[in-house]
């Protein structure tokens, strides 16, 4: 049995309101809580980026598994903000768990998916015997140009998940992969922002692939939406996770528990795992979950996990849930926020 | 910060690694290859050892003119933090506002950017304290 046994997600503690960007950019300030349904984002400190949230999350799921990082055989990192061009987020997270030298260790990056594609492979890894413990982080610091749609949204965080054969959490029932050449979003080398097709994110691209992901699962599974207790989707606004679960025949209820863009953003390749994590944080034993992943350019990872009774074993004290760390949140305006996420021109180092 | 040197010291940086004494059991951080209490019998007899990364705040005060490295985090909280185990560090206090802090606080190791070597230079990374 190959699955999830352990987890852990970071958010780090500034906030902004979506009506304080549109104020600055002379928008309606409810524009991005109406039409997105998004009331607030992740904003990283100024000494935070998508490594260092990657450790935290990381050391999380350590503590939670309570295992030997040094049992850790293969690290993957997914992230479209890696702090070096070139050098892995990944060597650096090896070391700082304590997982190091003895690792197979590597960056991907695929936008918002970069995360699952890392979780697939693990657990592909275990699964094949050639890894004892994998882990998989998706971790970003997501930048929107200041003043675009992307910037009521882009936000940051990371959620970490080891993956094994013993002691799982979350057994994998299935798997299925869905990839195309979309150009919906992207952002060229050594271009600090983003650029996105508009309308054309939504339905050649998000839905499209979320939907074929979500059907050639279940249709490999012979399952249907009420075989699921939960089903998680990526979620760049509150809309849009709602809006497919609804076409795949999944109730609110069933996808509510996995959304967290509403108060955090989209934190993009931990969107989805962090839509997980908080799920698990409250899934009992036997629930089934469909988890389905997208990033531009484009494609998704669709996943089916059983919970299992380890789940209770792993709720220890300590460790935050995903609710706690939403909590936490201290609000900045957009000055603080600028400045923090390096938006403002500097004068030369010293 | 020269570059091998940042990357000789990260054990310690990234997982606040000790050493320790077999002969009398004192614990130093940063890491010490010889005991002053020992001297020369503390040769061979330094074992690593893993600090939980918990700790008190033994004392602190409130950086407004810094370095300007720090410039985007000030005013910025730097403290002395008596750990579990018996050191005491100096570090930064994150997570936390300058009246929010107090002698005795409990905080916890996190992992943080530290400083950077210019835009294209390697980046330092290293051990700050947030509120446990």
């Amino acid at each position: 049995m190959v699955g999830i046994v352990s987890y852990g997600a970071y958010i780090p503690r500034f906030r902004i309101d979506t009506g304080e960007i549109a104020r600055v950019w002379g928008e309606d300030p409810n524009r991005a809580k109406k039409s997105l349904l998004v009331e607030s984002k992740a904003v990283a400190g100024p000494d935070e980026d998508a490594c260092t949230m990657a450790v935290e999350a990381s050391r999380y799921a350590i503590r939670r598994w309570g295992g030997d990082p040094a049992d850790i055989d293969v690290i993957y990192v997914g992230s479209e903000s890696h702090p070096y061009a070139v050098k892995p987020t990944a060597s650096i997270l090896a070391d700082a768990l304590g997982a190091s030298p003895h690792v197979m260790a590597v960056d991907l990056e695929f936008a918002c998916k970069a995360g699952t594609a890392g979780l697939i492979s693990a657990m592909a890894m275990v699964k094949s015997g050639m890894a004892r413990f994998g882990l998989a982080v998706g971790s970003d610091t997501a930048q929107g140009a200041p003043g675009d749609a992307l910037e009521y949204t882009a936000a940051s965080g990371a959620a970490a998940f080891i993956v094994g054969s013993q002691g799982v959490i979350a057994r994998l029932n299935g798997f299925h992969s869905v990839t195309t050449d979309t150009p919906d979003f992207w952002r060229r080398a050594g271009r600090p922002y983003p650029r996105h097709g508009g309308r054309f994110t939504g339905q050649p691209a998000y839905f499209k692939h979320i939907l074929m992901a979500a059907r050639g699962l279940m249709e490999k599974m012979g399952t249907g939406p009420e075989d699921y207790d939960f089903a998680i989707f990526h979620q760049p606004n509150t809309k849009f996770p709602l809006s497919a679960g609804k076409r795949l025949g999944f109730p609110k209820e069933k996808i509510l528990p996995g959304i967290v863009v509403n108060k955090i953003g989209n934190t993009y390749a931990a969107s989805m795992l962090m839509g997980l994590a908080r799920v698990l944080d409250k899934a009992e034993p036997g629930q089934r979950i469909l988890a389905v992943s997208f990033g531009s350019g484009a494609g998704s990872d669709a996943f089916d996990f059983t919970v299992t009774e380890n789940i209770e074993a792993i709720r220890v004290d300590g460790v935050p849930t995903v609710d706690e760390l939403i909590e936490r949140g201290r609000f900045v305006d957009y000055a603080i926020y600028a400045k923090y996420r390096g938006k403002i021109l500097m004068g030369d180092e010293e | 910060m020269v570059v091998p040197r940042h990357w000789r010291e990260r054990e310690h940086r990234y997982r606040l690694v000790a050493t320790k004494c077999k002969i009398c059991g004192r614990i130093y951080f940063p890491p010490r290859s010889v005991c002053p209490n020992c001297g020369r019998k503390s040769i061979g007899n330094m074992e690593k050892l893993q600090l939980s990364g918990n700790g008190t705040v033994y004392t602190y005060t409130i950086v407004h003119s810094g370095m300007n490295a720090f410039k985007l985090q000030k005013p910025y909280i730097l403290a002395i933090i008596e750990l579990e185990e018996g050191p005491r560090v100096t570090g930064q206090i994150v997570d936390a506002e300058p009246n929010e802090v107090y002698i005795g606080m409990p905080v916890r190791m996190v992992f943080r950017r530290i400083r950077q070597e210019g835009a294209s230079g390697i980046i330092h990374y290293g051990y700050k304290f947030a509120p446990r």
